[in-house]
């Protein structure tokens, strides 16, 4: 359904964008009118993590029907996997000199470390906790939830409780994950300083062809067998258990594979960004991601990348000229967006050639699913 | 005898650290004097030691001028000299010599400075001045003055203690004077068993938190008095306890009314309707501004009306969150109908303009919004003391829930919303019209959200974040309540609020709200539906 041109153009844009930026910054001096500057790399980073955030939302929103408020959670979880290693990385390095003990904890007077930061000195555990915790998560909650039923609605406002709470968690000092401060301050990630301008092109490109990577997944997910039952599940769930499947087992894949890969973009934002706190996990952060899934094209997976990047341009660019007007601006966007572009820019773009074909194309695209499915 | 009791004591503790008050003991007018100047002498030392000395023998003195003295060292209108000479400015501005308290008007106030105090002579003034508006004919003060005798158990204040008690006719007044004149005897060493184990039992009949600290601190008695205090600071214990219990569904009743408020609309917009408000708590805030706007008005045109700003806020804030509400009704949320996620993302960015345009208002500040004078203070019931905001909150909630109930049912309004939620087709057969009736449930909805800003606006901070604390827990009300039921509302919220006290104390306040999260949205995995799910037909609409 989706136009055969987007998926090469998402691939070059996204790959080519980020080696062309990483290039021009490391091969042109710092005056060349041709140079991209160090904190573009870094702004270039922080869009690529977050559109992976957007594509995962996406695929549980756009071909799931599952509204979720809460992934925010599961990319910062990712996050503090990480930052929890580039914690221990800094060892003795820190402003208490402590080689074991992070900063946070030698200043809150803990003398070890808790068990559960053991293991965190490997890049690839913290890796594999990248994966796992959020997908642990993702499957308790969402076995709990598909195996009741919760959907829509109900569903969107327990995810957004669950952020919620672990908002309130990571709070805590006595959780030892910093509090308040988060986790930052960070040196190096595996050998390479944080600071400089080649380590940031470095996890740029990364960045670029992980969610290339994820991008390519999420399409084979969806094209194939398991993504048409899923869209059913979207569109008809009764009807779908009437003919034999398990819609729970479906959503309940779709949504750690998803949970998964927003771990994933947590997990590469961190050491972009130079820190991780708690408030990554804010409702408001969630329903953000979904807005950029919306400003895309919902159950487009190019148009959750095209949206993550593009809100965020206009984030940083209205944020920096005037501040006061955001929060408009952002408001106005939700609203533009569900009265006037139902389909998001890219869904819209690909609707175009049809409707002069047939005037009945409108009914076989996706429509967003029906809410209250009733479930005898 | 108990005065001579008094009187040894006293020698002896003099006599073991203040050699200066040893004449006190010697009655003579003429050595009184003699302890007040030394006492003088001292407050003008600017030594603290001295200071301190210089109150409690100033206030034990019997003299005349000791209560001016002090009170005015509280009020920081005690000045001295270069040359230690002690003055104060009475309360019309004159400026006083304290001496001879008569008025010394060639004296520059540029040449004096305030007497200095610190912590221990702030708590030597509180226990002085207890003992000396011991005898002030307003019962508030003597009341006061014994609760200050009680805490600092000074021996000396027992004499007019005794006096006080003896001419009493207050009867609060009177218990708070014997338990001081208990709390006393205990600590003088002479005084007999008896007269003990009575005292130890008027504690024990006080039985709070300060008793049990008193009679704990307890030691050097005889071994009965030991024992009956032993006894005495269990059996407060468990009577704390019990309190303590009440207390916590108290509270958890408070915050339960407060939840109720804030839902009670969603319970309608949401419930009723079926519609996702995410701008709900915006509506909760903008009734909180109407509020702080009502008294701003109020306060410039007409101040004797202030007592009743918030009376005048109410409908002033329903109507405006109301209108508000049908404002965004009719030109938002009727496009979106049956379209419940693209109308959560809709009222949310609504709720970030709303934000951001009270922000640019009002400025990003908290708003200072008055309490009436009626509405300040606390009653005691038992061990409790129920602050009378909270109390009017909750009655105020009982009265919202039942109003609205009483609309729903009673009114032609209710009649049209029922029949248009319960079958809109038929309904507009009937010829109803059925987009009025959208438009005006939405704004009965956010207009009693408005009447909740009005309650909220007295215990919250009025800022234009205000809604936002509000909304997750509105919905997880409205949702363990079971949708469309204001009754499974009530209960939601009062359960939710009491669970949350309860587990405050055992897990901190923090802790406790998350635990409190995960168990609902478990109990939601077991019944989606929530508590009281409505049955029939209707239900799966």
């Amino acid at each position: 359904m989706k136009t055969t041109l987007s998926t090469p153009l998402t691939l070059i844009l996204v790959l080519g964008g980020a080696a062309l930026m990483a290039a021009l910054n490391l091969a042109t001096p710092a005056g060349s009118a041709m140079h991209v500057p160090d904190y573009a790399i870094q702004l270039a980073g922080k869009y690529l993590c977050y559109a992976m955030l957007a594509l995962a939302v996406d695929l549980v929103w756009g071909f799931a029907g599952i509204l979720s408020l809460g992934h925010a959670a599961f990319f910062a979880l990712g996050g503090y996997a990480m930052g929890m290693y580039l914690m221990r990385e800094i060892g003795a390095r820190g402003v208490y000199g402590n080689a074991i003990l992070p900063d946070f904890m030698v200043f809150l007077g803990w003398n070890h470390l808790p068990w559960y930061w053991y293991g965190f000195n490997w890049l690839g555990f913290a890796v594999l906790m990248a994966l796992l915790v959020p997908g642990v998560l993702a499957w308790i909650f969402g076995w709990l939830a598909f195996r009741s039923r919760v959907s829509g609605v109900y569903l969107s406002i327990i995810t957004q409780a669950l952020t919620y709470a672990l908002l309130l968690a990571f709070f805590r000092n006595e959780m030892g994950f910093g509090g308040n401060n988060g986790l930052t301050d960070f040196k190096d990630i595996a050998g390479f300083p944080l600071q400089s301008a080649a380590t940031h092109c470095g996890l740029l490109v990364i960045s670029a062809v992980v969610l290339c990577g994820q991008f390519l997944l999420a399409r084979a997910l969806v094209a194939s067998r398991f993504g048409k039952v899923l869209v059913a599940v979207r569109d008809a769930e009764s009807r779908t258990r009437f003919l034999g499947y398990r819609p729970e087992s479906y959503k309940l894949f779709v949504f750690v594979a998803s949970a998964v890969m927003a771990g994933i973009g947590g997990a590469l934002y961190v050491p972009q960004i130079g820190i991780i706190n708690p408030s990554e996990f804010s409702p408001s952060n969630s329903i953000e991601a979904v807005i950029w899934v919306a400003v895309g094209g919902r159950g487009t997976l190019s148009g959750a990348i095209l949206g993550a990047v593009l809100v965020n341009l206009g984030k940083t660019w209205l944020t920096g000229a005037l501040p006061e007007l955001w929060l408009f601006g952002l408001g106005a966007l939700f609203i533009f967006v569900t009265l006037f572009l139902p389909k998001g820019i890219v869904g819209t773009l690909a609707q175009w050639p049809r409707r002069k074909r047939s005037a009945e194309a409108e009914t076989e695209t996706s429509r967003p699913a029906p809410l209250s499915e009733t479930s005898p | 005898m108990r005065r001579l009791v008094v009187s040894i004591l006293l020698l002896l503790l003099m006599a073991a650290r203040m050699p200066a008050f040893a004449q006190q003991a010697a009655p003579p007018a003429a050595a009184a004097d003699s302890v007040v100047a030394t006492a003088l002498a001292d407050l003008g030392s600017g030594d603290y030691d001295r200071i301190r000395h210089g109150v409690s023998a100033l206030a034990f003195s019997g003299d005349d001028r000791a209560l001016a003295i002090i009170e005015a060292l509280d009020a920081g209108t005690l000045y001295v000299r270069a040359d230690h000479k002690l003055f104060l400015k009475s309360p019309s501005g004159a400026i006083l010599d304290a001496a001879t308290g008569k008025a010394a008007p060639d004296v520059m106030a540029s040449g004096l400075h305030e007497v200095r105090v610190n912590n221990p002579v702030r708590s030597a003034m509180d226990a002085a001045l207890g003992s000396l508006r011991l005898l002030s004919p307003d019962a508030a003060t003597r009341t006061k003055a014994a609760e200050a005798v009680f805490h600092s158990h000074d021996p000396r204040a027992l004499p007019t203690l005794e006096k006080a008690i003896a001419r009493e006719t207050n009867a609060a007044a009177r218990r708070r004077e014997t338990q001081a004149r208990a709390a006393v005897v205990l600590f003088i060493p002479a005084t007999p068993l008896p007269a003990r184990l009575a005292a130890i039992a008027t504690l024990r009949a006080r039985g709070d938190l300060d008793a049990r600290s008193l009679l704990d601190s307890l030691h050097n008695q005889p071994p009965e008095a030991a024992a009956a205090a032993h006894t005495a600071v269990a059996a407060i214990d468990r009577s704390l306890a019990l309190w303590g219990v009440v207390q916590s569904i108290y509270f958890g009743i408070s915050l339960g009314s407060v939840l109720l408020l804030a839902a009670a609309g969603l319970a309608i917009t949401f419930g009723v309707m079926g519609v996702i408000n995410m701008a709900h708590g915006e509506m909760v805030m903008i009734g909180a501004y109407t509020t702080f706007l009502v008294q701003q008005a109020i306060r410039a045109h007409w101040p004797d009306l202030f007592g009743a700003s918030l009376i005048i806020a109410i409908p002033a804030a329903f109507l405006v969150s109301g209108a508000v509400g049908v404002v965004i009704e009719r030109t938002l949320i009727r496009f979106l109908y049956g379209r419940p996620l693209e109308t959560l993302l809709a009222t949310w960015g609504l709720s970030l303009i709303l934000q951001q345009g009270v922000r640019t208002m009002f400025g990003p500040t908290n708003q200072d919004v008055g309490t009436p004078a009626w509405m300040r203070g606390s009653i005691d019931v038992g061990g409790l003391s129920l602050t009378l905001n909270r109390l009017y909150i909750i009655v105020f909630a009982i009265a919202v829930l039942f109003a609205l109930m009483a609309a729903l049912r009673y009114t032609a309004l209710g009649l049209r919303m029922r029949a248009v939620t319960q079958n809109r087709r038929m309904a507009a057969a009937m010829g109803i019209r059925t987009p009025w009736i959208d438009a005006l449930t939405f704004g009965l909805g956010s207009g009693v959200a408005g009447i909740a800003g009005v309650a909220l606006s007295q215990i919250d901070n009025v800022s234009p974040n205000l809604g936002q604390n509000y909304i997750i827990d509105s919905f997880m009300v409205v949702v363990f309540g079971g949708v469309g039921n204001l009754w499974g509302t009530a209960v939601a919220a009062l359960t939710l609020g009491v669970v949350n006290k309860f587990l405050e104390p055992v897990a901190g306040a923090v802790l406790g709200k998350i635990v409190v999260l995960v168990l609902l949205i478990l109990f939601i995995q077991r019944r989606p539906r929530g508590m009281f799910p409505l049955k029939g037909r209707a239900a799966e609409a």
